[in-house]
Parts: C-alpha cells; sequence; structure tokens
C-alpha cells in the first residue's frame, strides 16, 4: 500500500481522466437515460436562476468533476500527492459510476423499494427545497456538539490531572469514574430533560459526560505514568508543583489525552444525534426524525450526507490538531 | 588543594531502604566526604554500593536517615536548581525542542527573559548549532546528554551531580563529552560530582576519586588524582591507578568465601 512510486505524467492525466469519467458517465446517464418510472421532477428557483432536481444533481457532478480537475492539477507538482491521486482514481471511477446505477435505479426506473431508497437527484431535491433550514438544524448540531464537547473535553482533562495526581482522589473518584463511564450517556437522557432548564442544556450536558470519561480515565493514565527521573530533573531545575503538573505531567500525557479525545469525538456524534432524536428543537437528528414522521427519506439522506461530510470534517481538524501537538513524537508519521 | 572554599559537606550520613523482597538494605551507613569549590570528585564502586543513593541525597531528591549534608553551610532539604542533576538517559523532555529543554530551568524559575540571552551561548558551548529546533528524538544520544548537561548547566549550579550520564554512551562519544565536562568545567569553574562505574573515565576526569563498597554502602578510600592534565589514558601512572582501582575494586566486591573442613 505504501509504495512510493514515481507517477509519469501519462498516468497521472490517466487518473484524472478515469476519475472525471465516472463522474462523466454519471451525468451522461441523467441526462440521457429516459425517465421511465412515474417520479415529479420539481423545478426550484435559488436566486435567479431555475433548476429542476436532475439539472441541480448534474451541476453537483461537474462541481466534483471539477474539484477532482484541480486535485489533479495540484498533484502535478508534488510527487507524494501524485502516487495518493493515482491510487484513488479506480475507487472514484467506480463511485461515479456506481453514482450512474443509482441514478437509474432509484430515479429513472424506480427499482429500488420506495420511499426508503429514492436516487441522488431526489436527494438533492432536499436541499433545493429547504436547505436553508438543513443549514439552520445544521449550525443548531455544531453549536450543540462545540458546547458539549468543549466543556466535556476541559472537564475531563481537569479530572483526569487531578485523579493522575492525587492518590486521594484517584481513591475516591476513579471507581466512580470507571462505573458512570461505561453507561451510555443518552441513558440519562430522563434526568437531563427534567434537571436542566433547556433542551439544549440538557443535551450539551448528556455530550459533556460521554466526552468527559475517555478523556479523563487516559489524561489520569498519562499524568500517573510520568517516569520518576523527568520529574526529579525537573525538580533540580527548580519546578515548583504547578509546573511539574503543567509542564511535565500533561505534556507527558498529551498523547494519551489525545487518544482520549479522538474517542470522545467518536462517542458525541453518537450521543448528540440520539439526543436530538429524543428531544430536541432542531438539529440534524431532530430533522431525520421529523422527515421520518413524513415519510420523505430523501430529506433523511440529505441530513445524513451533511452529517457525513460535517463529522468528517472535525476528525479531519482533531487529527490536524493532534498531528501539530505531537509533533515531538518520535515515528509519528504524517498523513 | 587545601585551604580552598568546601561548598559540600556530606557528615555521618546513613539510609536505609526496604527492597522488593522485603529486606532491609544498608545503602549507605555513615558516610561523610567534603567536597571543595571547582573540584571534580568522582565516586566508584560496583553496583549496591550506594554512590546513587548518596547522589540523590546530595541533589536533595532523598532524605538520609541519620547525618547531615550542607551546601555552602545551608542544610540540603530538597531539590533545588543549585544542584544541576544528569541522569543516564531519557532525562530530556522528549515534547521540548534543544532550545525549550535548555530554557526550562529558566522558565521553571521564572528569569526566562531576562536571561534569554544565555541559551544561545549554551547551545554554542555543547556544539549545538543549528539544532535549536530539533526534539529529543531527532539528536543522537550523546547529543541529548550535552543537551542534559547545558540544561543543568544554565541554571549556574553551585554543584553538578553527574549519575553515569555517558553510561548509555558509545566510547567515542563517552571520550568526546568527558573532554566537553572538562572544558566546561575550566570554563565555568563548575564544581562536579560523578557517580561512575568506569575507572578509566574515573581517572581521566578526576581530582579525587571516591572508592566505595557495598553491604553496607560506604567509603573505603579516597583517592587523589595527581597526573598533570591533559590526562593520557594509557599513560603509566594513569594505568598504575588503574591497576590500583580495580584491584580494590574487586576486593570490595569479592563475597566471603565458604570455609570448607575436610
Amino acid at each position: 500500500m505504501n509504495e512510493r512510486k514515481n507517477i509519469s505524467n501519462t498516468r497521472l492525466a490517466l487518473a484524472a481522466v478515469l476519475t472525471a469519467g465516472g463522474f462523466a458517465a454519471a451525468a451522461a446517464v441523467n441526462l440521457l437515460v429516459p425517465q421511465a418510472a412515474d417520479v415529479q421532477i420539481n423545478s426550484y428557483t435559488v436566486g435567479s436562476v431555475t433548476l429542476d432536481i436532475n439539472g441541480a444533481y448534474r451541476l453537483v457532478l461537474l462541481a466534483l468533476i471539477l474539484l477532482y480537475l484541480i486535485g489533479a492539477a495540484a498533484a502535478f507538482f508534488k510527487t507524494e500527492r501524485r502516487a495518493k491521486f493515482a491510487a484513488k482514481a479506480p475507487f472514484r471511477a467506480v463511485l461515479g459510476c456506481a453514482l450512474g446505477a443509482w441514478d437509474v435505479l432509484g430515479t429513472k426506473y424506480l427499482l429500488l423499494p420506495q420511499p426508503f431508497f429514492p436516487g441522488p437527484a431526489r436527494i438533492i431535491e432536499a436541499f433545493l427545497a429547504e436547505g436553508g433550514y438543513i443549514g439552520k438544524n445544521t449550525l443548531y448540531s455544531l453549536r450543540l456538539f462545540a458546547a458539549g464537547f468543549i466543556l466535556g473535553v476541559l472537564l475531563g482533562v481537569g479530572t483526569g490531572i487531578l485523579i493522575g495526581w492525587f492518590p486521594k482522589v484517584y481513591y475516591w473518584v476513579y471507581p466512580i469514574l470507571k462505573i458512570t463511564g461505561v453507561i451510555p450517556a443518552v441513558a440519562w437522557m430522563p434526568f437531563a430533560l427534567t434537571l436542566f432548564p433547556t433542551p439544549f442544556s440538557a443535551a450539551a450536558f448528556l455530550i459533556v459526560i460521554c466526552a468527559w470519561f475517555p478523556v479523563a480515565s487516559l489524561t489520569a493514565q498519562g499524568v500517573s505514568s510520568v517516569p520518576r527521573t523527568q520529574f526529579e530533573v525537573a525538580r533540580t531545575l527548580g519546578a515548583n508543583t504547578a509546573c511539574l503538573v503543567f509542564h511535565v505531567a500533561v505534556p507527558h500525557a498529551m498523547p494519551q489525552i489525545f487518544t482520549g479525545i479522538t474517542t470522545a469525538n467518536a462517542f458525541a456524534f453518537t450521543t448528540l444525534v440520539m439526543a436530538e432524536m429524543m428531544g430536541q428543537p432542531g438539529g440534524l437528528g431532530y430533522y431525520i426524525n421529523a422527515s421520518k414522521v413524513w415519510s420523505a427519506y430523501y430529506k433523511v439522506f440529505a441530513a445524513i450526507i451533511v452529517m457525513a461530510a460535517v463529522f468528517s470534517l472535525i476528525m479531519k481538524v482533531m487529527s490536524l490538531i493532534e498531528g501539530r501537538v505531537l509533533r515531538w513524537r518520535k515515528g509519528l508519521v504524517k498523513r | 588543594m587545601s585551604g580552598a572554599e568546601i561548598v559540600l559537606e556530606v557528615s555521618g550520613v546513613s539510609r536505609t531502604y526496604t527492597d522488593d523482597k522485603g529486606n532491609v538494605v544498608e545503602a549507605l551507613r555513615d558516610v561523610s566526604l567534603s567536597v571543595q569549590k571547582g573540584e571534580f570528585v568522582s565516586i566508584i564502586g560496583s553496583s549496591g554500593c550506594g554512590k546513587t543513593t548518596l547522589l540523590r541525597l546530595i541533589g536533595g531528591l532523598d532524605k538520609p536517615e541519620a547525618g547531615a549534608l550542607t551546601l555552602g553551610g545551608r542544610e540540603i532539604l530538597d531539590a533545588d536548581p543549585s544542584r544541576g542533576y544528569v541522569v543516564q538517559q531519557g532525562a530530556l523532555f522528549p515534547w521540548l525542542t534543544v532550545y525549550d529543554n535548555i530554557a526550562f530551568g529558566l522558565r521553571a524559575r521564572g528569569v526566562y527573559k531576562e536571561n534569554k540571552a544565555l541559551i544561545p551561548r549554551y547551545i554554542g558551548l555543547i556544539g549545538l548549532e543549528g539544532f535549536e529546533r530539533a526534539f529529543p528524538h531527532q539528536i543522537s544520544g550523546g547529543m541529548a546528554q550535552r543537551v542534559a548537561i547545558a540544561r543543568a548547566l544554565i541554571n549556574s549550579p553551585e554543584v553538578l551531580l553527574l549519575d553515569e550520564p555517558m553510561g548509555a554512551l558509545d566510547s567515542f562519544t563517552r571520550a568526546d563529552i568527558q573532554d566537553k565536562l572538562l572544558e566546561l568545567r575550566r570554563e565555568r569553574g563548575a564544581t562536579m560530582i560523578l557517580v561512575t562505574h568506569d575507572a578509566d573515565e574515573a581517572i581521566y576526569l578526576s581530582d579525587r576519586i571516591v572508592i566505595m563498597t557495598p553491604r553496607p554502602g560506604k567509603i573505603s578510600e579516597i583517592m587523589e588524582i595527581k597526573i598533570p592534565r591533559p590526562r593520557h589514558r594509557g599513560g603509566a601512572e594513569f594505568l598504575g591507578i588503574r591497576r590500583q582501582i580495580l584491584e580494590k575494586l574487586h576486593l570490595a566486591s569479592a563475597q566471603p568465601q565458604p570455609e570448607y573442613t575436610i
């Protein structure tokens, strides 16, 4: 997998054609295959442009093609990225073809069970019909996630330091952490909803506790595993207790803290969506639930696509931060 | 060297500890030693003779059960920057660059801003120009030990304690760091106490060598090394002292032979 071959210009061009070809094929299918089944092809006016859903779909495909061609152009100047781009070309080509097949099965001929599996053009319809509303719900989710996750991580690092540093705190708090940590945070939902003044703060609380647990236990592990000599050397260099905690123990624990944060991140996504489904006035989870009630599964898919994009973006940002903070680590490969 | 100012005084110090099996081990029994300002003293002995325990007591990282240690007349109660401490390996903070490792003491003491200019000087002193931004895993073991020494020296300690700092290095790097230590001592007039089990190293570096024997750990002899510097490791005098030390260490570590009666 990790071969570092030099990709020639011809091969790069071929890869670009292959990548773009898949999506171009999907666009051609959409344009050329007749609409056999009885599906309403609605038109929407966005700004000054009026588009039907097939047009919007082809526009998205065009955007993807342009994006990948720009990617190919950027890869042209970098050996490493050339190899990466070439390696991904077959997958992307098949992805484009799959979109084409899905379009035929889900929209043109309606061979997939309906209304559960709408075609790609009809999922895009959700964005055309109520893009603003989806955006509002996405922002609600992001706000909830940010509030709960950041607070949970801060609290987790804080308690983790206390548990890892003070044996007394370890004795009294760690068992509680261990027992409550295995409970899925959403199990606290009934209490959260009654104890907190707003649904938002209740859900934020759930995300806080689900993020708190892995961060706290891994921070504690990291803090308590500092080699004794590092503390001793720091003391002979003039470090007081605060300095030992924040300039020796915490940096030493940073790799574990990030492992905790990554785990917490995954937990937090789950908790976020479940909490929203169970009782929030907004958010992508709420949007899915509300759309399901009307059997508007194309909207469910739209929300899922937004989640995939937003959550992977958050993960990506996290891993960039981690790579930056932990750049001192031996053998940490840049990805 | 008589008449010089005594900087460190160890008087009648004893320390025991309990090992994994619950046995009480006498790491040090009634050890006394005075070190003069600017002196290079090596403590040599087989493992278990209490040499590292003695160094830790001087560093303030451990407390004696009997006796007292004073530095410049003040009793040693805790670790502080007046005694720099360099250990065998793994002592650099891996998350800090060479520059930040050396700056650690200045920052910990809250005197970084006014002493910032010292850092490039110390980096130059240990010959690591151009490696300021390197992390410990990116430099060799010998370079790392030089950084550890600079990190301790930048605090201008009254005594620099060296706990086998060259123990994990190959012989070329060892010799290189030994010369560096002598050079630093000449330039800065630093007092140094080195724990080692390498007789060559001790003779090459020291003004005095403290020979310790185990069970209980105590000083068996203190030798003054008067070979003029720079010392030659193959010189007759050097080899003579070496033989003497090895004989003493060998005698010291020899187990009492069981007696057989036929």
